[in-house]
């Protein structure tokens, strides 16, 4: 069976270190802080401004004025600390933050990533993304590896408006887990299978140059 | 000593406002937003504004108030997906938009109100946001150039204010109302709770009256809740 997405989120989850400073993108990415291990000190970012993000409030502890990048309300955990915007990208911009978890529209397989805008249909806005691939040190998309019209999401080039050029590390779907060549013309790297998906579902699947790590292979 | 502080909304605005100005309006979402001045600035009925906010709020609450009266002409903002009136009035050719990446937006602010007309960063390089901008290569790398923004007025939302405009802002309602503070000709400051200078310790002050010409108090504030999530006991 391909993952679920909390199966993914699991699988993303283990790209985290004890003692990362982590910023994790609205969708699937939010799920990722139900599976950080108890032994593990991750604290968890929100561009608005916030280190130290805890889990949604009880009823009676709904504060309006403690929210996420999602406009969700959450809560502080020990240690928790608020800064305004500017300060927040400087971590974010400057380097500083470990790890970014998102989604994705489409990856590319030399790391490029949309998500922010369908031409004449989707207008959101990018909020915080091109400035988190841009600037965190290691870059993880989360995302189904086919749209909902059958198409695939990993392709040899982007067809929608990119978010970043050559930001991508790794992605994970449904089908497994991909590495990918962002600095060179490596493609992306088939690194681990879900349970019960074959290769030849994930080579029908991909639209990027798709090499079959050794692990697999053997 | 000058007087900044004002009765309501409609009086620290006046003079303030004109056709075509460009407002910088605090806020994230629906947190920290300057309530009173934005229902004063609606009550006003000018027009042509240009709005610089990371969102548009909702139907019906926040800026979304600006845009069911049609006082906006266009927007500088990083993300206005929960906004149908928005969508709407841009996909009709109404209203313009201009996205900035949020990080790039709070950068332009900060930026405007320091002094600095124009900075280089990462963030959209190789984007439709670079397009047309000025590139420069640093340490190996791509930068694009982004201007700093100066606004003609900046609305802003504090917690607790003195009457020399000292401001606290409470938790993540701070956003991005420090930067605005700085980053126009007037800035007026609504606060949930205004006390006498003197009363605030100063070590505490996140952004310094200098910064702030009016001052009100808007309490009660309705302080809407965009998305309620909550988990069982």
């Amino acid at each position: 069976m391909p993952w679920t997405r909390d199966q993914i989120a699991a699988r993303a989850a283990k790209e985290l270190r004890d003692g990362f400073y982590v910023n994790l993108g609205i969708g699937i990415p939010t799920l990722v802080s139900n599976y950080v291990p108890e032994t593990m000190d991750v604290t968890l970012q929100s561009e608005n401004g916030m280190m130290g993000v805890g889990p949604f409030p009880l009823e009676n502890e709904v504060d309006p004025d403690i929210i996420n990048a999602g406009k969700q309300t959450v809560t502080e955990v020990k240690g928790t600390s608020y800064f305004s915007s500017a300060d927040s990208f400087a971590m974010i911009r400057g380097g500083h933050i470990d790890l970014s978890i998102l989604g994705a529209m489409e990856v590319s397989e030399n790391g490029d990533l949309a998500n922010w805008m369908v031409p004449g249909k989707m207008v959101k806005g990018m909020g915080g993304a091109m400035d988190l691939v841009a600037g965190v040190r290691r870059v993880v998309v989360v995302m189904e590896h086919v749209s909902k019209d059958g198409a695939s999401k990993l392709l040899a080039r982007c067809s929608l408006p990119l978010t970043g050029q050559r930001v991508v590390d790794m992605v994970i779907t449904e089908l497994g887990v991909f590495s990918v060549d962002k600095k060179g013309a490596g493609g992306v790297t088939l690194v681990e299978l879900a349970d019960g998906v074959t290769v030849d579902e994930v080579k029908a699947k991909t639209k990027a140059k798709l090499t079959i790590g050794a692990k697999i292979a053997a | 000593m000058a007087n900044k502080v004002y009765k309501d909304a409609k009086s620290a605005l006046d003079g303030l406002l004109r056709d075509g100005i460009t407002v910088l309006a605090g806020g994230f979402g629906l947190c920290g937003i300057p309530e009173r001045l934005i229902a004063a600035i609606r009550e006003s009925g000018v027009k042509n504004l240009t709005c610089v906010s990371n969102n548009a709020g909702v139907d019906g609450f926040g800026l979304g108030l600006l845009l069911e009266t049609k006082q906006i002409a266009k927007m500088v903002s990083s993300y206005v997906g929960e906004n149908k009136l928005f969508a709407q009035q841009y996909l009709s050719g109404e209203l313009q938009l201009e996205f900035n990446p949020q990080g790039t937006l709070a950068e332009r602010i900060r930026a405007g109100g320091a002094g600095i007309p124009a900075f280089f960063t990462k963030t959209g390089v190789g984007t439709l946001v670079s397009e047309g901008k000025e590139i420069r290569e640093f340490h190996g790398e791509r930068y694009v150039m982004e201007r700093g923004i100066v606004g003609d007025l900046a609305i802003v939302k504090a917690w607790k204010g003195d009457t020399a405009g000292n401001l606290i802002y409470r938790k993540s309602a701070r956003n991005f109302n420090p930067m605005m503070a700085t980053a126009a000709k007037i800035t007026v400051a609504e606060v949930e709770h205004l006390v006498p200078a003197g009363t605030l310790d100063p070590d505490h002050i996140h952004t310094p009256g200098i910064f702030v010409k009016r001052i009100i108090d808007g309490s009660p504030h309705e302080k809407r809740i965009e998305q309620r999530t909550i988990r069982k006991a």
